[in-house]
């Protein structure tokens, strides 16, 4: 294992596309649930806590070698929102685009195969960290973490939150991202004995409610 | 391409000049340029000067939720299909040259579903002037200044003005009212740029976008050769 | 029914088929203990079931299992007749409360039990489990009120997991209370509202003609599934606001 290698997939700056989305924190910002830094960390955790834990789940089952389809049956399952089904999709699609340019590998050439309009964006993280020489704690570490420092650099732009306050969030939920990476690679290693259903299906109602409600607004300045 | 790798799914490299049957895909052409310089009315006559000889698409970036997008659609200068809009999290330039993952996505699916193209039109939201298009999304780029910005703006130069592979200077008939000077403009320019082109335009002109379109022809024409 | 010291054990099970001339009958009744099944007057072709008692608990330690199933050519309506409330058990244990309901080919099952109510000090699990053959249609909801009145809520964990000819559909997980997922009341969660509901909707013909998706800013969507099905989700200030949420929403279906 590389531990550069991790970086480089944990990069804010990896050109997958995650730039365009705000995890579902323009939606909250404009219902007046976010307003500052303390709403903006009850807001990550109950993400972290929600679809976070299923998306890392999700991830370290696929760095483990999980089916894909199935686990983006699973993802499908879990994701009732078909408005974040899409945006996970497509934020997958362009996750296997970035991922074979910088890892070639042969998983990565099956997966867009297989799923010519994206599969789930976890799965496709999950098979890039393999396609990287990692494992599915950092698969699981990558998409925790992406699910929190999304909405905290969105927050910056739709606030203009202090990014010092932002980033002293994100360090604050360290953590919580440990353990939750420790529970969703047990998630991840019980999916690989006993199939999919083992994952962790927690949601977020007003994520998901919140979610059709923007992928409706006229205008709007993230993808969701 | 990836050598050593069969693929048949969407390539693996975005520079990638064939579609996955070995044929030349679509040209691409980035439009960039400050906010209100006129790349959407550019765009648009565009669209109206070759629709009828070429298979065309446009793909537009907003800062802001679909509002080209959508002046394009009224505007009815193509079929809606021809028309998408890539949204950028309030970073434009991310979109066409840090990340330009979705901007990929959005031609690729246009010539899945409305080609085989000829071409393919991607403009930017209104951005500074150091936004340019990566390489890996657009063959060839212009970017449109206007004299209403500041006849000062060919002198000073950035990677826009000077690297763009055709400066439209937009908008020429204002040039009266806002006091710019058209010559300095187009000598600072051609200072800035070597042999890189120049147009002047005026869309209310009678050559209208006649120039810029003619360009557009000749890159076409090599990219097709 | 046994009691333990760990609590009460009860189970009920209920099935109904199609009595071929496109009415339904109820061969199967069993209740015991605190939940008691009371047939009362359907509508037209419609069995109908009303789960008595189920208000008095379930304490902490206790384990219920609710089960129904509607075979070929039925079409069953099961309600509660009050709410139910989850209360704290004298040692604090978990109580448990499964449901199981299977709909078989050409049936229809209407599961509508009034909310349950999450009161202070208490901690249930809940888990229902549906599993519906290819032509089967459900209509099914779920409410949770997080405690009384004014009062803290308990904890409460709920899943719902639904197959469809084998696959799964939904696989949802909803956890509130104190001690539940950091977050949970926080802007992703339910943000200060203290009701959260649902309404399932499962017909063979969304297949080919899937429902749009819609949301109500008052805090409800509409929401297509992968695969013959629509999810309503809503969250409210109470339960009758939810309730009310849910209707509208589940009208735009119709």
């Amino acid at each position: 294992m590389s531990r550069a290698a991790l970086l480089v997939l944990a990069d804010g700056r990896f050109p997958a596309g995650g730039h365009a989305h705000s995890g579902g924190a323009e939606a909250a910002v404009k219902a007046g649930r976010i307003t500052d830094a303390v709403s903006l960390e009850q807001f990550c955790r109950g993400r972290l806590h929600t679809s976070g834990a299923v998306a890392a789940s999700l991830a370290a089952a696929a760095a483990l070698g999980v089916d894909p389809r199935e686990l983006d049956r699973a993802a499908d399952a879990r994701t009732p929102s078909p408005a974040l089904r899409l945006v996970a999709r497509r934020l997958g699609r362009q996750l296997v685009r970035a991922a074979r340019a910088t890892w070639p590998h042969p998983e990565l050439d099956e997966l867009a195969h297989q799923f010519p309009k994206g599969a789930h964006q976890p799965v496709a993280l999950g098979t890039a960290a393999r396609a990287a020489g990692l494992g599915p704690q950092d698969a699981a570490y990558c998409s925790l973490y992406e699910g929190v420092s999304g909405p905290a650099t969105a927050v910056v732009r739709l606030l203009g939150l202090d990014p010092f306050d932002a980033t002293a969030v994100l360090a604050r939920l360290a953590p919580a991202l440990d353990r939750a990476a420790q529970d969703a690679v047990e998630a991840g290693q019980r999916a690989l004995s006993d199939g999919p259903e083992a994952l962790p299906a927690r949601s977020a109602p007003l994520l998901e409610i919140g979610a059709e409600a923007h992928a409706k607004w006229p205008v709007r300045l993230f993808a969701s | 391409m990836s050598l050593g790798h069969h693929h048949d799914g969407p390539a693996a490299v975005p520079a990638d000049a064939h579609r996955p049957d070995g044929t030349r895909r679509a040209l691409r052409i980035g439009l960039g340029g400050p906010v209100g310089s006129g790349k959407t009315a550019t765009v648009a006559a565009l669209c109206r000067a070759l629709r009828e000889e070429l298979s065309l698409a446009v793909v537009t970036n907003d800062i802001y939720t679909r509002e080209d997008a959508a002046f394009l659609l009224r505007e009815a200068v193509l079929p809606p299909e021809r028309i998408t809009a890539v949204e950028t999290g309030a970073c434009p330039h991310t979109a066409i040259r840090d990340d330009i993952s979705a901007n990929l996505e959005a031609v690729e699916d246009l010539e899945d579903e409305v080609g085989p193209l000829d071409l393919i039109l991607v403009e930017s939201g209104g951005d500074n002037l150091t936004a340019t298009f990566s390489k890996g999304l657009v063959d060839a780029q212009i970017f449109v200044i206007d004299v209403a910005g500041g006849d000062d703006i060919p002198r000073k130069g950035g990677p826009g003005v000077t690297t763009a592979d055709l400066l439209v200077v937009n908008k020429t008939d204002l040039a009266p009212h806002v006091g710019s000077d058209l010559a300095r403009m187009e000598a600072d320019a051609k200072a800035n740029r070597g042999e890189l082109p120049v147009v002047l335009q005026s869309l209310r002109g009678e050559r209208g976008v006649r120039d810029v379109a003619d360009w557009v022809r000749e890159r076409l024409a090599a990219w097709t050769a | 029914m046994t009691t333990s010291a760990a609590g009460v054990r009860a189970r009920v099970s209920i099935v109904a088929r199609g009595d071929g001339r496109g009415g339904t009958v109820l061969p199967d009744l069993e209740g015991e203990g605190p939940l008691a099944i009371r047939r009362t007057r359907g509508l037209g072709a419609e069995a109908r079931v009303m789960l008595v008692g189920a208000m008095s608990g379930p304490l902490g330690g206790d384990h219920f299992t609710v089960s129904a199933r509607a075979a070929r050519g039925a079409r069953l309506r099961v309600g509660s007749a009050g709410a139910t409330l989850a209360l704290p058990g004298q040692d604090r244990a978990e109580a448990r409360y499964d449901v199981r309901l299977t709909v078989d080919d050409d049936a229809e099952l209407l599961w509508l039990p009034e909310p349950l109510i999450s009161v202070r000090g208490s901690d249930l699990s809940v888990t229902t489990r549906v599993d519906l053959a290819a032509t089967a249609r459900l209509v099914l909801r779920e409410e949770q009120v997080l405690g009384r009145s004014g009062e803290e809520p308990g904890r409460l964990t709920s899943r719902l997991t639904v197959w469809i000819a084998g696959d799964c559909v939904l696989d949802q997980e909803l956890a509130c209370g104190p001690g539940a997922v950091e977050g949970w009341d926080g802007p992703a969660g339910l943000a200060g509202h203290r009701a959260v509901g649902q309404v399932l909707l499962i017909r063979p013909e969304f297949a080919t003609d899937p429902p749009t998706a819609r949301s109500w800013e008052e805090g409800a969507a509409v929401m297509p599934l992968a695969g013959p099905a629509a999810l309503v989700t809503a969250v409210a200030p109470d339960a009758l606001r939810l309730r009310r949420l849910l209707d509208t929403a589940l009208a735009s279906l119709e």
